[in-house]
Protein backbone atom coordinates (compact mmCIF):
# COMPACT_ATOMS: atom_id res chain seq x y z
CA UNK A 1 0.00 0.00 0.00
CA UNK A 2 2.70 2.56 1.17
CA UNK A 3 4.37 1.67 -2.07
CA UNK A 4 1.61 2.43 -4.58
CA UNK A 5 0.93 6.29 -2.90
CA UNK A 6 5.17 6.46 -2.95
CA UNK A 7 4.63 5.36 -6.62
CA UNK A 8 2.08 7.58 -7.28
CA UNK A 9 3.27 11.00 -5.84
CA UNK A 10 6.55 9.72 -7.76
CA UNK A 11 4.83 9.55 -10.87
CA UNK A 12 2.62 12.90 -10.92
CA UNK A 13 6.15 14.89 -9.42
CA UNK A 14 8.01 13.42 -12.65
CA UNK A 15 4.75 14.36 -14.71
CA UNK A 16 5.09 17.87 -13.78
CA UNK A 17 8.66 17.78 -13.50
CA UNK A 18 8.31 16.79 -17.24
CA UNK A 19 5.84 19.21 -18.75
CA UNK A 20 6.51 22.44 -17.04
CA UNK A 21 10.21 22.28 -16.91
CA UNK A 22 11.82 20.16 -19.01
CA UNK A 23 9.70 20.28 -22.14
CA UNK A 24 11.01 23.77 -22.25
CA UNK A 25 14.96 23.19 -22.26
CA UNK A 26 14.76 23.46 -25.96
CA UNK A 27 18.71 22.73 -26.03
CA UNK A 28 20.03 23.82 -29.85
CA UNK A 29 16.62 24.59 -30.75
CA UNK A 30 14.52 21.53 -30.29
CA UNK A 31 16.07 18.76 -27.85
CA UNK A 32 14.68 18.09 -24.89
CA UNK A 33 15.04 15.13 -22.55
CA UNK A 34 12.15 12.89 -21.64
CA UNK A 35 13.27 12.07 -17.80
CA UNK A 36 10.10 10.73 -17.01
CA UNK A 37 10.54 7.60 -18.61
CA UNK A 38 12.78 6.79 -15.40
CA UNK A 39 9.63 5.66 -13.21
CA UNK A 40 8.70 3.08 -16.12
CA UNK A 41 12.61 1.87 -16.46
CA UNK A 42 13.08 1.33 -12.76
CA UNK A 43 9.82 0.15 -11.75
CA UNK A 44 10.08 -3.09 -9.26
CA UNK A 45 10.00 -5.91 -11.35
CA UNK A 46 6.54 -7.67 -10.35
CA UNK A 47 4.04 -10.56 -11.73
CA UNK A 48 1.11 -8.38 -13.06
CA UNK A 49 2.52 -7.70 -16.16
CA UNK A 50 -1.06 -6.45 -17.40
CA UNK A 51 -1.10 -3.23 -14.95
CA UNK A 52 2.35 -2.68 -15.85
CA UNK A 53 1.32 -2.04 -19.06
CA UNK A 54 -1.78 -0.31 -18.71
CA UNK A 55 -0.04 2.08 -15.74
CA UNK A 56 2.36 2.88 -18.36
CA UNK A 57 -0.38 3.63 -20.83
CA UNK A 58 -1.83 6.06 -18.70
CA UNK A 59 0.80 7.16 -17.37
CA UNK A 60 2.50 8.13 -21.25
CA UNK A 61 -1.03 9.59 -22.07
CA UNK A 62 -1.33 12.15 -19.01
CA UNK A 63 2.33 13.36 -20.79
CA UNK A 64 0.44 13.84 -24.04
CA UNK A 65 -2.11 16.16 -22.42
CA UNK A 66 -0.15 18.42 -21.70
CA UNK A 67 2.13 18.66 -24.61
CA UNK A 68 -0.95 18.27 -27.24
CA UNK A 69 1.04 15.08 -28.77
CA UNK A 70 -2.18 13.22 -29.69
CA UNK A 71 -0.99 10.25 -27.98
CA UNK A 72 2.84 9.29 -29.40
CA UNK A 73 3.78 9.10 -25.43
CA UNK A 74 1.18 6.88 -24.32
CA UNK A 75 2.17 4.75 -27.46
CA UNK A 76 6.28 5.14 -26.46
CA UNK A 77 5.36 4.26 -23.43
CA UNK A 78 2.98 1.34 -23.36
CA UNK A 79 5.68 -0.39 -25.68
CA UNK A 80 8.14 0.48 -23.27
CA UNK A 81 6.65 -1.43 -20.77
CA UNK A 82 5.48 -4.52 -23.05
CA UNK A 83 8.97 -4.93 -24.32
CA UNK A 84 10.81 -4.26 -20.76
CA UNK A 85 10.93 -8.21 -19.45
CA UNK A 86 12.61 -8.68 -22.69
CA UNK A 87 15.99 -6.00 -22.29
CA UNK A 88 15.72 -7.14 -18.80
CA UNK A 89 16.68 -11.26 -19.74
CA UNK A 90 19.37 -9.62 -21.93
CA UNK A 91 21.15 -7.54 -19.31
CA UNK A 92 20.32 -9.56 -16.03
CA UNK A 93 19.60 -13.24 -17.43
CA UNK A 94 19.51 -15.39 -14.34
CA UNK A 95 18.84 -13.26 -11.86
CA UNK A 96 15.79 -11.80 -13.71
CA UNK A 97 13.78 -15.40 -14.35
CA UNK A 98 14.18 -15.59 -10.74
CA UNK A 99 12.52 -12.13 -9.65
CA UNK A 100 15.13 -11.06 -7.19
CA UNK A 101 16.07 -8.20 -9.51
CA UNK A 102 17.17 -4.97 -7.51
CA UNK A 103 17.72 -1.99 -9.18
CA UNK A 104 19.16 -0.71 -5.76
CA UNK A 105 22.30 -3.07 -6.24
CA UNK A 106 22.82 -3.59 -9.73
CA UNK A 107 26.56 -2.96 -11.37
CA UNK A 108 27.10 0.18 -13.04
CA UNK A 109 27.76 -1.12 -16.21
CA UNK A 110 25.24 -3.28 -16.81
CA UNK A 111 23.14 -0.52 -15.35
CA UNK A 112 24.32 2.07 -17.85
CA UNK A 113 23.58 -0.27 -21.02
CA UNK A 114 20.60 -1.34 -19.44
CA UNK A 115 19.60 2.47 -19.23
CA UNK A 116 20.97 3.27 -22.67
CA UNK A 117 18.93 0.70 -24.16
CA UNK A 118 15.83 0.55 -23.08
CA UNK A 119 15.68 5.06 -23.68
CA UNK A 120 16.93 4.49 -27.29
CA UNK A 121 13.89 2.22 -27.73
CA UNK A 122 11.44 4.62 -26.61
CA UNK A 123 12.66 7.15 -28.05
CA UNK A 124 12.94 5.67 -31.80
CA UNK A 125 9.56 4.41 -30.82
CA UNK A 126 8.09 7.95 -30.38
CA UNK A 127 9.88 9.64 -33.27
CA UNK A 128 8.79 6.95 -35.29
CA UNK A 129 5.06 7.63 -34.27
CA UNK A 130 5.68 11.03 -34.39
CA UNK A 131 7.10 12.25 -37.42
CA UNK A 132 5.18 8.92 -39.46
CA UNK A 133 7.28 9.40 -42.75
CA UNK A 134 9.26 6.42 -43.58
CA UNK A 135 11.35 9.40 -46.34
CA UNK A 136 12.41 11.14 -43.20
CA UNK A 137 14.19 7.94 -41.39
CA UNK A 138 17.21 9.81 -41.03
CA UNK A 139 15.55 12.99 -38.92
CA UNK A 140 13.98 10.05 -36.58
CA UNK A 141 17.61 8.32 -36.32
CA UNK A 142 18.84 11.71 -35.44
CA UNK A 143 16.23 12.87 -33.20
CA UNK A 144 16.47 9.78 -30.92
CA UNK A 145 20.23 9.55 -30.51
CA UNK A 146 20.51 13.27 -29.87
CA UNK A 147 17.40 13.21 -27.38
CA UNK A 148 18.64 9.72 -26.60
CA UNK A 149 22.00 10.80 -25.19
CA UNK A 150 20.80 13.61 -22.98
CA UNK A 151 17.67 11.89 -21.58
CA UNK A 152 20.73 8.96 -20.62
CA UNK A 153 22.12 11.32 -18.66
CA UNK A 154 19.83 12.92 -16.68
CA UNK A 155 18.65 9.34 -15.86
CA UNK A 156 21.36 8.21 -14.63
CA UNK A 157 22.42 11.59 -12.87
CA UNK A 158 18.74 10.91 -10.78
CA UNK A 159 19.39 7.08 -10.44
CA UNK A 160 22.81 8.41 -9.11
CA UNK A 161 21.40 10.51 -6.55
CA UNK A 162 18.43 8.86 -5.49
CA UNK A 163 20.55 6.16 -4.68
CA UNK A 164 23.48 8.04 -2.22
CA UNK A 165 20.04 9.08 -0.25
CA UNK B 1 -14.15 -22.58 -27.49
CA UNK B 2 -11.64 -23.44 -24.93
CA UNK B 3 -8.70 -23.34 -27.41
CA UNK B 4 -9.60 -20.01 -28.04
CA UNK B 5 -9.81 -18.70 -23.89
CA UNK B 6 -6.67 -20.31 -23.49
CA UNK B 7 -5.07 -18.78 -26.10
CA UNK B 8 -6.34 -15.32 -25.08
CA UNK B 9 -5.58 -15.84 -21.38
CA UNK B 10 -2.17 -17.06 -22.39
CA UNK B 11 -1.39 -13.84 -24.95
CA UNK B 12 -3.13 -11.51 -22.68
CA UNK B 13 -0.39 -8.97 -22.16
CA UNK B 14 0.84 -9.22 -25.73
CA UNK B 15 -3.43 -8.35 -26.43
CA UNK B 16 -3.43 -5.39 -23.83
CA UNK B 17 -0.31 -4.26 -25.39
CA UNK B 18 -1.49 -4.48 -29.57
CA UNK B 19 -4.79 -3.02 -28.16
CA UNK B 20 -3.25 0.28 -26.12
CA UNK B 21 -0.83 0.40 -28.92
CA UNK B 22 -3.44 0.70 -32.04
CA UNK B 23 -5.56 3.17 -29.82
CA UNK B 24 -2.47 5.32 -29.82
CA UNK B 25 -1.66 5.52 -33.39
CA UNK B 26 -5.57 5.98 -34.12
CA UNK B 27 -5.37 8.47 -31.76
CA UNK B 28 -2.36 10.03 -34.03
CA UNK B 29 -3.76 9.45 -36.98
CA UNK B 30 -7.31 11.60 -36.13
CA UNK B 31 -5.05 14.17 -34.63
CA UNK B 32 -3.49 14.36 -38.20
CA UNK B 33 -6.73 15.65 -40.29
CA UNK B 34 -7.61 19.81 -39.37
CA UNK B 35 -10.45 19.48 -36.98
CA UNK B 36 -9.57 16.22 -34.58
CA UNK B 37 -8.02 15.66 -31.46
CA UNK B 38 -11.15 16.25 -29.38
CA UNK B 39 -10.15 15.57 -26.30
CA UNK B 40 -6.25 15.40 -25.38
CA UNK B 41 -5.22 19.03 -26.18
CA UNK B 42 -4.04 21.11 -23.33
CA UNK B 43 -6.99 24.09 -24.21
CA UNK B 44 -9.32 22.37 -21.29
CA UNK B 45 -9.71 24.35 -18.26
CA UNK B 46 -7.31 22.51 -15.71
CA UNK B 47 -4.59 22.36 -18.22
CA UNK B 48 -4.78 25.32 -18.92
CA UNK B 49 -5.39 26.94 -15.56
CA UNK B 50 -1.96 25.48 -14.71
CA UNK B 51 0.02 26.46 -17.92
CA UNK B 52 -1.94 29.66 -17.09
CA UNK B 53 0.24 30.36 -13.90
CA UNK B 54 3.20 29.13 -14.44
CA UNK B 55 3.42 31.68 -17.54
CA UNK B 56 2.81 34.54 -15.35
CA UNK B 57 5.96 33.87 -13.53
CA UNK B 58 8.18 33.10 -16.96
CA UNK B 59 6.39 36.50 -18.45
CA UNK B 60 8.30 38.30 -15.27
CA UNK B 61 11.30 37.59 -16.62
CA UNK B 62 10.53 38.68 -20.85
CA UNK B 63 9.05 41.92 -19.95
CA UNK B 64 11.63 44.16 -21.16
CA UNK B 65 11.95 42.11 -24.29
CA UNK B 66 7.92 41.84 -24.64
CA UNK B 67 7.99 46.51 -23.85
CA UNK B 68 10.04 46.93 -26.82
CA UNK B 69 8.42 44.85 -29.07
CA UNK B 70 4.98 46.85 -28.16
CA UNK B 71 6.77 50.23 -28.34
CA UNK B 72 8.28 49.06 -32.08
CA UNK B 73 5.05 48.39 -32.86
CA UNK B 74 2.99 51.58 -31.45
CA UNK B 75 5.64 53.27 -33.48
CA UNK B 76 4.68 51.70 -36.50
CA UNK B 77 1.04 52.06 -36.31
CA UNK B 78 1.56 56.01 -35.16
CA UNK B 79 3.76 56.22 -38.14
CA UNK B 80 0.75 55.17 -40.41
CA UNK B 81 -1.45 57.72 -38.60
CA UNK B 82 0.44 60.26 -39.43
CA UNK B 83 1.02 59.57 -42.76
CA UNK B 84 -2.54 59.40 -43.53
CA UNK B 85 -2.17 56.20 -44.99
CA UNK B 86 -5.86 55.30 -44.06
CA UNK B 87 -6.30 52.54 -46.82
CA UNK B 88 -4.62 50.03 -44.56
CA UNK B 89 -6.74 50.80 -42.42
CA UNK B 90 -9.73 50.85 -44.24
CA UNK B 91 -9.08 47.56 -45.99
CA UNK B 92 -9.14 45.96 -42.15
CA UNK B 93 -12.66 47.40 -40.81
CA UNK B 94 -13.77 44.11 -42.08
CA UNK B 95 -12.16 42.33 -39.75
CA UNK B 96 -12.06 42.70 -35.95
CA UNK B 97 -9.12 42.46 -33.65
CA UNK B 98 -8.60 40.74 -30.40
CA UNK B 99 -5.31 40.72 -27.85
CA UNK B 100 -4.32 37.59 -25.89
CA UNK B 101 -1.21 36.14 -24.55
CA UNK B 102 0.30 32.89 -25.46
CA UNK B 103 0.28 30.51 -22.00
CA UNK B 104 1.93 27.39 -23.66
CA UNK B 105 4.28 27.36 -27.11
CA UNK B 106 6.00 24.56 -28.34
CA UNK B 107 7.90 24.53 -31.75
CA UNK B 108 9.90 21.01 -31.48
CA UNK B 109 7.68 18.77 -32.37
CA UNK B 110 6.29 18.18 -36.14
CA UNK B 111 3.20 19.05 -35.14
CA UNK B 112 2.78 21.83 -32.87
CA UNK B 113 -0.17 23.65 -31.05
CA UNK B 114 0.44 27.09 -29.37
CA UNK B 115 -2.63 27.55 -26.51
CA UNK B 116 -3.78 31.48 -25.70
CA UNK B 117 -5.37 32.53 -22.40
CA UNK B 118 -8.98 33.81 -24.12
CA UNK B 119 -11.82 31.44 -25.21
CA UNK B 120 -15.40 31.16 -26.15
CA UNK B 121 -16.48 33.78 -23.19
CA UNK B 122 -15.38 36.72 -25.22
CA UNK B 123 -16.19 35.72 -28.73
CA UNK B 124 -13.06 33.29 -29.35
CA UNK B 125 -14.37 30.53 -32.56
CA UNK B 126 -12.88 27.76 -34.41
CA UNK B 127 -10.49 28.82 -37.92
CA UNK B 128 -9.48 32.34 -36.42
CA UNK B 129 -6.56 33.27 -37.89
CA UNK B 130 -3.46 34.30 -35.14
CA UNK B 131 -1.12 36.88 -35.89
CA UNK B 132 1.84 39.06 -33.84
CA UNK B 133 3.39 42.03 -34.46
CA UNK B 134 6.42 40.71 -36.96
CA UNK B 135 3.85 38.55 -38.82
CA UNK B 136 1.80 35.21 -39.42
CA UNK B 137 1.21 33.13 -36.31
CA UNK B 138 -1.40 30.04 -36.62
CA UNK B 139 -4.94 29.15 -37.05
CA UNK B 140 -7.35 28.39 -33.80
CA UNK B 141 -8.51 25.19 -34.28
CA UNK B 142 -10.26 24.47 -30.80
CA UNK B 143 -12.08 26.66 -28.52
CA UNK B 144 -12.79 25.75 -24.47
CA UNK B 145 -14.76 28.69 -22.01
CA UNK B 146 -11.29 30.37 -21.46
CA UNK B 147 -8.73 29.10 -23.56
CA UNK B 148 -8.01 28.28 -27.14
CA UNK B 149 -5.75 26.19 -28.94
CA UNK B 150 -3.97 27.34 -32.29
CA UNK B 151 -2.44 25.00 -34.39
CA UNK B 152 0.54 26.75 -35.19
CA UNK B 153 2.92 27.61 -38.63
CA UNK B 154 4.82 25.09 -37.56
CA UNK B 155 2.51 22.33 -38.02
CA UNK B 156 2.90 19.88 -40.77
CA UNK B 157 -0.34 20.12 -41.17
CA UNK B 158 -1.22 23.34 -41.78
CA UNK B 159 -1.67 24.99 -45.12
CA UNK B 160 -1.82 28.77 -46.19
CA UNK B 161 -2.47 30.59 -49.17
CA UNK B 162 0.63 32.60 -49.56
CA UNK B 163 1.59 34.87 -52.46
CA UNK B 164 5.01 37.14 -53.36
CA UNK B 165 4.57 40.95 -51.81
CA UNK B 166 5.57 42.66 -55.20
CA UNK B 167 3.56 40.19 -58.19
CA UNK B 168 0.44 38.51 -57.57
CA UNK B 169 1.56 34.98 -57.78
CA UNK B 170 0.39 32.63 -54.82
CA UNK B 171 1.04 29.40 -53.50
CA UNK B 172 0.79 26.93 -50.51
CA UNK B 173 3.07 27.66 -47.55
CA UNK B 174 3.79 24.49 -45.41
CA UNK B 175 6.10 23.10 -43.06
CA UNK B 176 8.51 20.21 -43.60
CA UNK B 177 8.61 19.61 -39.97
CA UNK B 178 12.92 20.28 -39.56
CA UNK B 179 13.48 24.06 -38.79
CA UNK B 180 11.41 26.26 -37.00
CA UNK B 181 13.38 29.28 -38.48
CA UNK B 182 12.38 28.04 -41.89
CA UNK B 183 9.17 27.36 -43.91
CA UNK B 184 8.68 25.72 -47.29
CA UNK B 185 6.19 27.59 -50.45
CA UNK B 186 5.30 25.66 -52.73
CA UNK B 187 3.62 25.67 -56.46
CA UNK B 188 4.96 28.63 -57.12
CA UNK B 189 5.32 29.00 -60.95
CA UNK B 190 8.30 29.23 -62.81
CA UNK B 191 7.51 32.23 -64.40
CA UNK B 192 7.46 34.34 -61.19
CA UNK B 193 9.89 36.21 -61.25
CA UNK B 194 11.47 36.38 -57.29
CA UNK B 195 14.69 37.14 -55.95
CA UNK B 196 16.24 36.14 -52.96
CA UNK B 197 15.04 38.56 -49.80
CA UNK B 198 11.79 38.96 -51.58
CA UNK B 199 8.62 39.14 -48.91
CA UNK B 200 6.27 36.61 -48.79
CA UNK B 201 2.67 38.25 -47.35
CA UNK B 202 -0.63 35.84 -47.12
CA UNK B 203 -2.51 35.66 -50.16
CA UNK B 204 -5.82 36.71 -49.37
CA UNK B 205 -7.40 33.48 -50.81
CA UNK B 206 -8.57 32.22 -47.50
CA UNK B 207 -11.30 33.34 -45.41
CA UNK B 208 -9.21 33.35 -42.52
CA UNK B 209 -6.53 35.94 -43.21
CA UNK B 210 -6.94 39.23 -44.64
CA UNK B 211 -4.25 39.77 -47.68
CA UNK B 212 -0.82 41.56 -46.95
CA UNK B 213 -0.13 39.89 -43.16
CA UNK B 214 3.46 39.09 -43.36
CA UNK B 215 4.93 35.87 -43.56
CA UNK B 216 8.46 36.06 -44.19
CA UNK B 217 11.62 36.84 -46.40
CA UNK B 218 12.76 34.12 -49.20
CA UNK B 219 15.83 32.56 -48.38
CA UNK B 220 16.54 30.30 -51.38
CA UNK B 221 14.48 28.93 -54.38
CA UNK B 222 14.66 25.86 -56.66
CA UNK B 223 12.87 23.78 -59.24
CA UNK B 224 10.32 21.22 -58.21
CA UNK B 225 10.07 17.34 -59.33
CA UNK B 226 7.68 18.69 -61.67
CA UNK B 227 10.18 21.05 -63.65
CA UNK B 228 7.23 23.73 -63.49
CA UNK B 229 7.08 24.88 -60.36
CA UNK B 230 8.80 26.54 -57.43
CA UNK B 231 9.64 25.36 -53.87
CA UNK B 232 10.90 28.56 -51.86
CA UNK B 233 12.41 28.04 -48.55
CA UNK B 234 11.03 31.14 -46.39
CA UNK B 235 12.74 32.25 -43.27
CA UNK B 236 9.94 33.52 -40.71
CA UNK B 237 10.00 37.28 -39.24
CA UNK B 238 8.70 35.74 -36.65
CA UNK B 239 10.52 34.30 -33.84
CA UNK B 240 8.62 30.99 -33.58
CA UNK B 241 10.41 30.26 -30.07
CA UNK B 242 9.59 33.57 -28.62
CA UNK B 243 6.53 34.95 -28.36
CA UNK B 244 3.86 36.37 -26.11
CA UNK B 245 1.18 38.90 -27.49
CA UNK B 246 -0.46 37.85 -30.04
CA UNK B 247 -3.62 39.01 -32.11
CA UNK B 248 -6.39 37.45 -33.07
CA UNK B 249 -8.28 38.19 -36.49
CA UNK B 250 -11.89 37.67 -37.16
CA UNK B 251 -13.23 38.12 -40.60
CA UNK B 252 -16.98 39.73 -40.25
CA UNK B 253 -17.67 38.67 -43.42
CA UNK B 254 -17.07 34.82 -43.41
CA UNK B 255 -20.58 33.90 -42.80
CA UNK B 256 -21.68 35.85 -45.98
CA UNK B 257 -18.94 34.83 -48.11
CA UNK B 258 -19.93 30.99 -46.99
CA UNK B 259 -23.18 31.30 -47.37
CA UNK B 260 -22.43 31.79 -51.52
CA UNK B 261 -20.04 28.78 -51.22
CA UNK B 262 -23.24 27.06 -50.86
Amino acid sequence: MNNIIKNIISAITLILLQCLILNNINFSNSINPFLYIYIIIYFPVINNRMAFILFSFLYGLSIDFFSDSAAIHAAACASLAYFRPLFLKLFFGMTYIHQVVKFNNIDIRQNILYVSSLTLFHHFVLFLIEVFDSSKIILIIEKTIFTGLFTILLILLLNLFLKKK
Amino acid sequence: MKQIIYFLLRNKNFLLFLFLFLLSIFINYRSNSYTSSKIINSSNEVLGYIYNNTTDIKNYFNLVNENEKLVNENKFLRSIIINNKIDTITDSVNYNITGAHVIKNSFRLTRNYITLDVGKKIGIKEDLGVISSKGIIGVIDKVSTNYSRVISILNTNLNINAKIKTSNHFGTLNWDGESPSYVQLKDIPKQANIKIGDTITTGGNSFIFPKGILIGSIKSFKLDNSQNYLELEVLLFNDMSNINNVYIIENKAIDEIKSLDE
